[in-house]
């Protein structure tokens, strides 16, 4: 296809050109930084966590006695045990993405401060015996903890735990000690030290600040204590809702004077990403509008383009243009605009990407979005330009012998 | 000449439906999405005590360690048991409130009620009169029963609804946390948005949570055992106590506290006050710091904890970003429009009209064109704030259709056509009548 007489139309009518342009660049900048915010969004939401989650459920047990707790815990564990569909239970101070966190950093030298290098934040899970089991952990290195481990394990005056084991998730690991094995090495919070004596895969943190540090975890081993009032129940997932309700109802008859709180770890999660998941279907909307909006633009003006040009159309078909020749160079026109839309457009979404960074911490758009853009406006451009197109291509000879 | 122009307008649009309605409905998206996300912003935005926010402030004072690895300069948000204590008792302000958030179990004082988790507000007496609370049986307690300890409870209306079936139950008890407590008031419809007493509870909901279940004398809620969980607490230090759930842990900040001062004078005076207060607790040797006050205003506050949702502001770039490319596209149709009857325009140009008529008549179709947008980009932001409504979001029940943006969003879709219009309609001024009727 020739391009010169398309280029020398598009001189002649600018204004509908730039136009056309103007609207496909705007369509590219937006589109290319909503699908990489949507896409932000949804990785968040499908970071694999090494837990049982259609498993697991939880039950809160809030105003119990503590100083009972050394007494009630085994004896709740003992009833949960016992429900029909119960593979493990266990006792656990919090559980991933449930907000609940307590972060602790910790150096991998005895003077570590915050600033030393590979001192990390890492949020503590506490942890009664058997929450291996409960929650589904998948070892990868070493082992987990003894029976003598958690009964020895009591929290002295402040949060951390008297006992001296800790086992580390696979991140966290390799954050504070990169390229050597953990096993065996010492982390330190003076004047405490704890000795890695397992590692686990990638098991989330309650609270999720970026997806760089979402592993950044450690579990402790601690004998039953007022603190470790979250129950975990884990059974097939076909037996959850029964197995939950029927743990709840257990645990508040054994605790009469707590209130007595049952979720399903779906639950947690869903809450967890509430408002990641409604932004993410917002931009997802606002990205169907704009290029609906876009397409309709395109519709018009290229309708009254149409409608300008019957002549010149009658006066091709004349001199022996075929339907297919027409049809072919409006699609041309619509393809040449929406490119130089497209180049225009990305710098857009550069700028507008820059602004983002700016004031909204996101990360730098990567490139792989510009080509996907540009492949949707391309698509877009075409399908609005093929009704007007057809009805140019339909344009009958005639029309230039009947003019003054 | 408006009212020959409208109906041009009207008989122009009407010969070209789907340019009309292609226009009508591109403006109507815009308005739709960025009056949803106006709404939002509007009323997140507002202010909770309208008639008081002017005379309530907030107090800040730096008990931190002088070394403090990565500290702000901006003092802590709350205070610490110690410094809450301190300035409540410290009379200069003519009305002051201490607070915090917290959760307790609740029944009612009969055998076998069940037992529920309840919100709980621990404050002190003024904190009703100083925020206006309206009461609808009984009322607030006294600075004396602060003072005694006095087992007593102010319900919310809803909790009210749900224990005693909305009827008068002052006098009525309660079991809060096994201990045995009197409802001394119920208190009318009451949650100022955003929450600004208390902004930082991210547990909760942040700074739109909605107002808690019930209130009880800060100095009563102490001495009940406090592994029912409280609002969150910012410390620092190694001291091994600090992770322990102790309010009185003389490291950790975690108590509101809020003055009324009606006078600037008044306002002068608290604030040296408070610059006297740090400079003695420096001199006793409990603060590091130089005195490191602040006593924000009630709006200022809210300013300064950007209270409203990064998510929010997101989407409201977003909503505007696709008005302008409504806009954008309206202009194209436009000039598609306008261009299309250049016979009529050299026609009228031709028998006498000026540029300007034309150029206003065009205008005029702009601004029907808008109106219709408008009108039509109503039930969209209707539909728009229903959907935002369903999100399980903490700001959901903001999204409320308010009257003020009825008019807003119509001036707005009228604003944007004419704005749109008005360089299409300018080119179509241009048309060389000439060309055109010898075209013709």
């Amino acid at each position: 296809m020739e391009l010169r007489p398309i280029l020398a139309t598009l001189r002649k009518h600018r204004i509908p050109a730039v136009l056309i342009v103007l609207e496909i660049a705007l369509a590219c900048a937006v589109l290319c930084n909503a699908v990489f915010m949507i896409s932000l969004r949804v990785r968040q939401m499908h970071l694999p966590n090494a837990i049982d989650e259609r498993g697991i459920s939880l039950v809160s047990v809030n105003g119990a006695d503590p100083k009972l707790a050394a007494s009630d815990i085994p004896r709740d564990l003992t009833a949960l045990r016992g429900i029909a569909g119960v593979t493990a239970a266990s006792v656990s101070n919090t559980v991933p993405l449930s907000t609940n966190n307590i972060g602790w950093s910790f150096g991998t030298s005895p003077d570590a401060t915050l600033a030393t290098q590979h001192t990390v934040n890492l949020s503590m899970y506490f942890v009664g015996e058997g929450a291996d089991q409960a929650l589904g952990l998948r070892l990868k290195q070493g082992r987990f903890f003894t029976n003598d481990e958690y009964a020895d394990s009591k929290l002295g005056s402040g949060v951390l735990p008297g006992i001296h084991v800790a086992v580390l998730t696979e991140s966290a690991a390799k954050r504070m000690w990169p390229g050597q094995s953990p096993l065996g090495k010492t982390f330190y919070s003076k004047p405490d030290y704890y000795q890695v004596v397992g590692v686990v895969a990638d098991v989330m943190r309650p609270w999720v600040s970026d997806a760089e540090h979402a592993y950044n975890a450690v579990y402790f081993p601690l004998a039953p204590d007022a603190m470790t009032s979250g129950y975990i129940v884990r059974s097939a997932p076909e037996d959850r809702q029964r197995v939950l309700q029927q743990a709840t109802q257990a645990l508040q008859k054994l605790n009469p004077g707590a209130v007595v709180k049952g979720r399903t770890f779906t639950d947690i999660r869903n809450r967890y990403f509430a408002d990641t998941n409604s932004m993410a279907w917002m931009l997802v909307l606002v990205c169907a509008v704009m290029l609906a909006v876009t397409a309709f633009g395109i519709v018009g003006l290229t309708s009254f383009w149409v409608a300008q040009r019957r002549r010149q159309i009658g006066v091709r078909r004349a001199v022996g243009a075929t339907r297919t020749d027409i049809l072919r160079y409006f699609q041309a026109e619509n393809f040449l605009l929406a490119s130089f839309g497209i180049a225009l457009g990305m710098a857009l979404a550069y700028g507008l990407n820059l602004f983002l960074m700016k004031h909204y911490e996101l990360p730098r758009l990567p490139g792989v979005y510009l080509p996907v853009g540009a492949a949707v406006l391309w698509a877009i451009g075409q399908l609005a330009v093929l009704g007007p197109a057809l009805r140019a291509s339909n344009v009958p000879p005639v029309v230039a012998t009947r003019a003054a | 000449m408006f009212g020959y122009y409208l109906d041009l307008a009207w008989r122009s649009l009407r010969r070209h439906k789907i340019l009309a309605a292609l226009m009508t409905l591109a403006i109507a998206l815009g308005i739709g999405a960025s009056v949803t996300m106006l709404t939002v912003l509007h009323n997140l935005s507002g202010n909770p005590l309208p008639g008081r926010s002017d005379v309530l402030f907030h107090p800040q004072v730096d008990p931190r360690p002088a070394d403090l690895p990565g500290a702000k300069v901006e003092p802590p948000d709350n205070l610490t048991y110690l410094d809450a204590v301190n300035l409540y008792r410290m009379g200069v302000a003519p009305r002051r409130a201490v607070m915090g958030g917290n959760w307790l179990p609740v029944r009612k004082d009969v055998p076998d009620s069940p037992l529920a988790m309840t919100t709980n507000r621990a404050t002190t007496a003024d904190f009703f009169a100083m925020f206006g609370v309206p009461f609808v049986y009984g009322s607030a307690w006294s600075a004396q029963d602060d003072a005694n300890h006095a087992q007593l409870v102010v319900l919310s209306q809803a909790l009210n609804q749900k224990l005693f079936g909305g009827a008068d139950s002052v006098g009525k008890t309660l079991v809060i946390a096994t201990k045995t407590f009197r409802v001394a008031g119920v208190i009318g419809a009451w949650n100022p948005q955003p929450r600004f007493y208390d902004v930082d509870d991210a547990y909760d909901g942040g700074a739109f949570a909605a107002a808690e279940q019930m209130y009880m004398p800060f100095f009563t809620w102490l001495d009940l055992p406090q592994d029912y969980g409280y609002g969150s607490m910012d410390c620092w230090g190694t001291d091994p106590n600090a992770g322990q759930h102790n309010p009185k842990a003389p490291q950790c900040t975690w108590a509101q506290f809020w003055v009324e001062l009606d006078t600037p004078a008044q306002v002068a005076d608290y604030r040296a006050a408070l610059e006297q207060y740090s400079r003695q607790q420096h001199q006793l040797g409990r603060f590091q710091r130089a005195p490191n006050v602040r006593l924000r205003g009630l709006l200022d506050w809210l300013d300064y904890k950007h209270v409203i949702p990064v998510t929010v502001r997101m989407q409201t770039w977003i909503a505007f970003g696709v008005l302008l490319i409504c806009m954008v596209n309206t202009v194209g149709l436009m000039v598609a429009k306008f261009l299309r009857k250049s016979g009529e325009i050299g026609v009228r140009r031709a028998l006498g009209a000026s540029r300007r008529a034309v150029f206003l008549q065009c205008l005029v179709e702009a601004g029907v064109v808008g109106a219709a947008g408008g009108l039509l980009g109503l039930p969209m932001a209707w539909l728009g704030l229903w959907m935002v409504r369903q999100q399980p979001v903490s700001f959901a029940a903001s999204a409320h259709f308010d009257p003020s943006m009825l008019v807003a969003a119509l001036a707005l879709a009228l604003l944007s056509a004419l704005l749109a219009g008005v360089w299409p309609a300018l080119r179509a001024s241009r048309v060389a009548p000439a060309l055109q009727v010898k075209s013709l």
